[in-house]
Order: C-alpha cells, then sequence, then structure tokens
C-alpha cells in the first residue's frame, strides 16, 4: 500500500515530456479557447499564471430553465451531476436540464468521508461497485478535472476466527468479479499499520482483507468536476431551483412544477438522496426508504501517520487521513429517522470508543469539527435504480451511506436506464420490486431493519 | 435527545433503542386475502415524514417497556410519550360503556372476515 500522495494539482505528468513544438501549438489553442470551453492543462495554469490568474472564467453556467428538455435530473448532487455527464458524454443526450434545490454539491456529496472501494460480497453488488471502481480510475482524464483520487487501499480489520474466514469469503467473490483483494496476516499487517493496537484484550487484530485499487477521492472535485463536463456539454444546472409537484397526466409524468416555474420533460429522473421519500411523496409514491443521520468527524491536522482506510471489524468505525492531514473518520447512523443534518452525542462517543479500541494513539488527536447528512436507508441496505409505477418517472436512491464510492456508476447506470429504458448490465437487481418479490439484495442479512444496515 | 417516560421521568435517548414507525403496531390480517400485498406495505414502505413522526422505541437499560414517542425529524424536539400497551390496547378495545359483549363480539368476527377473503379470487 501507498503512503498518501502529495497534493497534485492536475494531472499532467506525461505533458512534460512532449516536444517543444506541441508546446507551442498547445499554447496557442489554449490561448484562443481560453474563456469558455477553458481546458486545465499544464500550459492553461502556466498561461494564468503570467495573466495574474485574471482570465480564468466560471466553470459553469447560469442558465435560465427552458420551458422544455428531454430529460430533466432532479438533484444536483454526485449522482445527479454524473447522470447528467454520462447521458450527455454517452448517451449523446444534451437537451438536459439539472435541478438542484440548493447549490450544487451542497448535500452529501460535499459531507462524505470519501472512501472509494468496491469490497462488497453479493452478485448484485459487486460489478456494480467494481464498474464504479472503474470508472473512478479513469474519471480525472474522463472529467479533466483532478478529483484527487487517490489509490491508496482500504483494510477491514478481523477480529476472530470466523470472521477471517468470512473476509476470505468475501475477498474470493470479489476476485471472482475482477476486483482485487489480499488477505493479510497479523505479520504483514504489522508492517502496515504498527500503530494498531493488536494485542486489544477484547477485539485482538488478527489480520485484514486489502484491498489495494481503493482509497479516497476529492468529495466537492467530483461534484464539481461532472458539473463542469455536463455544462461543457450543453447540460444546464440549475440552482436555487426546488421542485414543487409533478405533473402527472393518466399515470405519465410529463414534468415538474418548480420554484422556477413550469418545466417540461420527455422523462424525468430523481436522485435526491435523503430527500427521496419527501419528493416521492409529492408523486404519491410510498417507498421501501428511511431518512437517518450519519454522522462525520475530522480532526485537526496531523503529519501522515495512516497510510490507507482502516475500518474495525468488531464495532463500526473506519478512518483515513486526508491530503490536509485531519484524520477523516465515522461509525454508525444514530439510528432514529431524521432530516436534521446533525447527529447526537451517544453515536459521537461511540464513534471515538471504537477509534480508542483499533488505534489508542487517536487519543491525543483533537477534534476540529463534526457535522450530519442524511441517509436514504434502504430496507435491504442496497440502492434502488429501476422506473417507478408512474411512466417516464425514475428513480435512483436508497443509497444508505454508501453513495459516495457509488457516485461514478450510478450515474452510468441511471443514464442508461434513462437513455435506453432498460437497466444497465450491472444493475439489473437494484430494482424497485425487489422487496415485493422478495428479491432482496442483503449484504449484512439484517433484515427490514434500516437503521442496522 | 431526552424521552420523558411516563413512568420514570425524562431519561437520555441512549437508554433506549429505536425499532422504528409506529404503524407496526397495525399488524394486518394474515388469513386476509390481500395478506402478501398488505404485508409488503407493512414491512417494507414506510411515510418517512419531514417533520412529526410516531415512533416505537424499547426502554432497553431501563425498565424494557415499549413506549410511542412523537418527535420532530426536522429538529429531533421529543413532543410526546406514550407506552405502546396502552396506545395498542385503547385501539382495539371498543368505546368504553359497550361492554364485554361486544367486545366479544369484535374479537370473533375478524377471523369469520379473513376466512370470507380467503375463499374468495385474489
Amino acid at each position: 500500500m501507498s503512503s498518501i500522495h502529495p497534493l497534485k494539482l492536475f494531472p499532467v505528468k506525461k505533458v512534460f515530456f512532449f516536444p517543444l513544438i506541441f508546446v507551442t501549438v498547445t499554447l496557442v489553442v489554449e490561448c484562443s479557447v481560453a474563456g469558455v470551453d477553458m481546458r486545465y492543462s499544464i500550459w492553461s495554469i502556466v498561461n494564468q499564471a503570467l495573466k495574474g490568474n485574471r482570465g480564468w472564467t466560471p466553470v459553469w453556467r447560469e442558465p435560465e430553465p427552458k420551458l422544455h428538455y428531454d430529460i430533466v435530473i432532479i438533484g444536483g448532487g454526485g449522482h445527479g451531476l454524473a447522470t447528467a455527464f454520462y447521458l450527455a458524454s454517452r448517451y449523446g443526450m444534451t437537451n438536459i436540464a439539472v435541478l438542484e434545490k440548493g447549490w450544487i454539491g451542497s448535500g452529501n456529496i460535499g459531507r462524505n468521508t470519501t472512501i472509494v472501494r468496491s469490497n462488497y460480497l453479493l452478485d448484485g453488488n459487486e460489478p456494480f461497485y467494481e464498474q464504479s471502481l472503474k470508472l473512478w480510475e479513469g474519471l480525472e482524464k474522463d472529467l479533466n478535472y483532478n478529483a484527487m483520487m487517490s489509490q491508496r487501499g482500504i483494510i477491514n480489520l478481523y477480529h476472530s476466527d470466523a470472521q477471517r474466514d468470512a473476509f476470505i469469503r468475501r475477498g474470493n467473490a470479489m476476485r471472482l468479479h475482477g476486483a482485487d483483494a489480499k488477505l493479510l496476516n497479523k505479520n504483514e499487517l504489522q508492517k502496515m499499520c504498527s500503530f494498531l493496537d493488536f494485542e486489544n484484550a477484547r477485539f485482538p487484530i488478527m489480520g485484514g482483507l486489502l484491498q489495494p485499487r481503493a482509497g479516497t477521492a476529492r468529495h466537492d472535485a467530483v461534484a464539481w468536476g461532472y458539473a463542469r463536463g455536463a455544462d461543457q456539454r450543453g447540460v444546464d444546472i440549475i440552482q436555487n431551483c426546488e421542485v414543487t409537484d409533478f405533473i402527472i397526466k393518466n399515470g405519465t409524468c410529463t414534468g415538474v412544477r418548480t420554484s422556477r416555474g413550469k418545466i417540461q420533460a420527455d422523462k424525468i429522473g430523481v436522485a435526491v438522496a435523503g430527500s427521496t421519500s419527501r419528493v416521492m411523496a409529492k408523486a404519491g409514491l410510498r417507498l421501501p426508504i428511511e431518512s437517518h443521520v450519519l454522522q462525520a468527524f475530522v480532526s485537526e491536522g496531523l503529519k501522515p501517520v495512516i497510510p490507507g482506510v482502516i475500518t474495525f471489524g468488531a464495532g463500526h468505525f473506519y478512518i483515513s487521513q486526508s491530503d490536509k492531514g485531519g484524520l477523516v473518520f465515522g461509525g454508525d447512523i444514530d439510528g432514529y429517522n431524521s432530516y436534521a443534518q446533525r447527529g447526537n452525542l451517544p453515536v459521537f462517543e461511540d464513534v471515538c470508543e471504537g477509534g480508542m479500541a483499533i488505534m489508542p494513539m487517536i487519543g491525543r488527536a483533537r477534534v476540529l469539527r463534526n457535522w450530519g447528512g442524511i441517509m436514504d436507508m434502504s430496507m435491504d441496505g442496497s440502492p434502488i435504480i429501476d422506473k417507478t409505477p408512474i411512466a417516464q418517472l425514475y428513480l435512483n436512491a436508497g443509497w444508505c451511506y454508501g453513495g459516495f464510492k457509488a457516485t461514478p456508476a450510478s450515474g452510468l447506470c441511471f443514464a442508461h436506464l434513462l437513455a435506453r429504458g432498460e437497466p444497465h448490465k450491472v444493475a439489473t437487481k437494484l430494482r424497485l420490486d425487489r422487496f415485493q418479490r422478495g428479491a432482496m439484495l442483503d449484504e449484512r442479512g439484517a433484515g427490514a431493519q434500516p437503521n442496522l444496515h | 435527545m431526552i424521552i420523558n417516560h411516563p413512568h420514570l421521568g425524562p431519561r437520555d435517548a441512549a437508554e433506549f433503542t429505536i425499532l422504528g414507525d409506529a404503524d407496526l403496531l397495525k399488524r394486518p390480517d394474515w388469513q386476509a386475502g390481500n395478506a402478501d400485498y398488505a404485508f409488503y406495505h407493512y414491512l417494507y414502505l414506510r411515510d418517512n415524514p419531514a417533520g412529526l413522526h410516531r415512533e416505537l422505541w424499547f426502554h432497553e437499560c431501563g425498565d424494557r417497556s415499549w413506549l410511542i414517542v412523537t418527535r420532530d425529524t426536522v429538529t429531533h424536539a421529543v413532543l410526546d410519550v406514550a407506552l405502546a400497551r396502552d396506545v395498542a390496547l385503547s385501539s382495539k378495545k371498543p368505546k368504553v360503556g359497550k361492554g364485554a359483549r361486544a367486545a366479544k363480539k369484535a374479537r370473533t368476527k375478524k377471523p369469520a372476515k379473513g376466512c370470507i377473503a380467503e375463499d374468495s379470487p385474489k
């Protein structure tokens, strides 16, 4: 597992070695297009540096909503923006609007703990998350935007023989689906993370399941990169535009009423995470979803101490270190329905106890801040990307607290569904009717109890 | 959050565990013709409101009673607390004054209804 990557400004390494003639041509091209569709490169930075950085223009437009779009996407978060980007870039549809109640990226895409991974067990989940990780690996090239994707690895710790066996099974499931997984014994783990409390009396650490390709990405940059990419391809990103009602005629959704007027659309996609139940209630639908608050925490900035992402196997605790040096960590959801975007102290205490159990050194770090986000907890812990009983109305929801890592695949699969009218091949099991059919995707085996997933 | 227990007074919410929406008390009739559909709604679908929410809490670290807590999901304010037992019994019992005969009638009526529904085409 690599140590923490230095902060890179733009993915430009290879460009340094190109011949001078290319340099000249590129400079001319960059200068000529600067201001409208500015592609980021080393030359655009040099160019701007020479001009005192006064030539940077807004990264996306602020268009007025049109009366009609081919597709309207409700929710300008990671998933909504990714959907618009992939619709435009891979499915050739550009007459699209993304409607956002507040400002883009103001929800969970700006509130998560930035972990990217594909270490799932079940057949309906693992191919989807592996598709997502593959998209993450090419994301910065796709977007021409630095999402600070850093494949520093994730280690799930195990504390008993039974848990080791379960992790071996999960690792094998991952490898069968083309993902990477490596079982670490205690010695191997000690070489990587000597600071862990291996001899903890209650939860001795026996080893871990490592996924080397997992890691972290800069959450805000993901939203901004997708927004910029979608906008450059003609998608209208309309902020401060709250959907107040759906226009439904004879069981077909034909548009939405918003705080900025009526907008007609051939198809409407909803990707609003924690607000899913509230928004879909306007269309008369009740969903297998509860909204819960998940808290996240950041410590003061420290020198590099944690090499990748580490998760506790005996409780619920996960931790990584941001490029700024802050320890980013979290644990369980609070457990009660909430729309408050803030949690309570008992879970705060529980998370800190989890941290102390695996790495007592964390007790020396001071918590700088904490916050909460609203999770759309589904009844089996797995997401939904599907049509709804109302024609032309599509739903992307139920991400529980795993939505960030899923952002690219969620966008791609939702775009596929909206463009083609059929599920993407890696999302065939993420159906809304699976609860009625008894075809749950219950990774944890917790049953219809959203606060246990 | 502080939950004002009907017997024990104000208690820290950390002493409790939450099950979910209080509608879980309204278990459908398993013998009804549409039982599969009714149980799908009962088990999986939720109103999930932003605002007032009636929910079942269990006083796990206390007297192990089940409570119905009315809470605002936007502010976390606890507005009302009642014993789930009282709520469940009051919703099943006939109104005061009708007597035991009416209660017995109500009890025996339900299975009969279920049988008829079961025979009818789905």
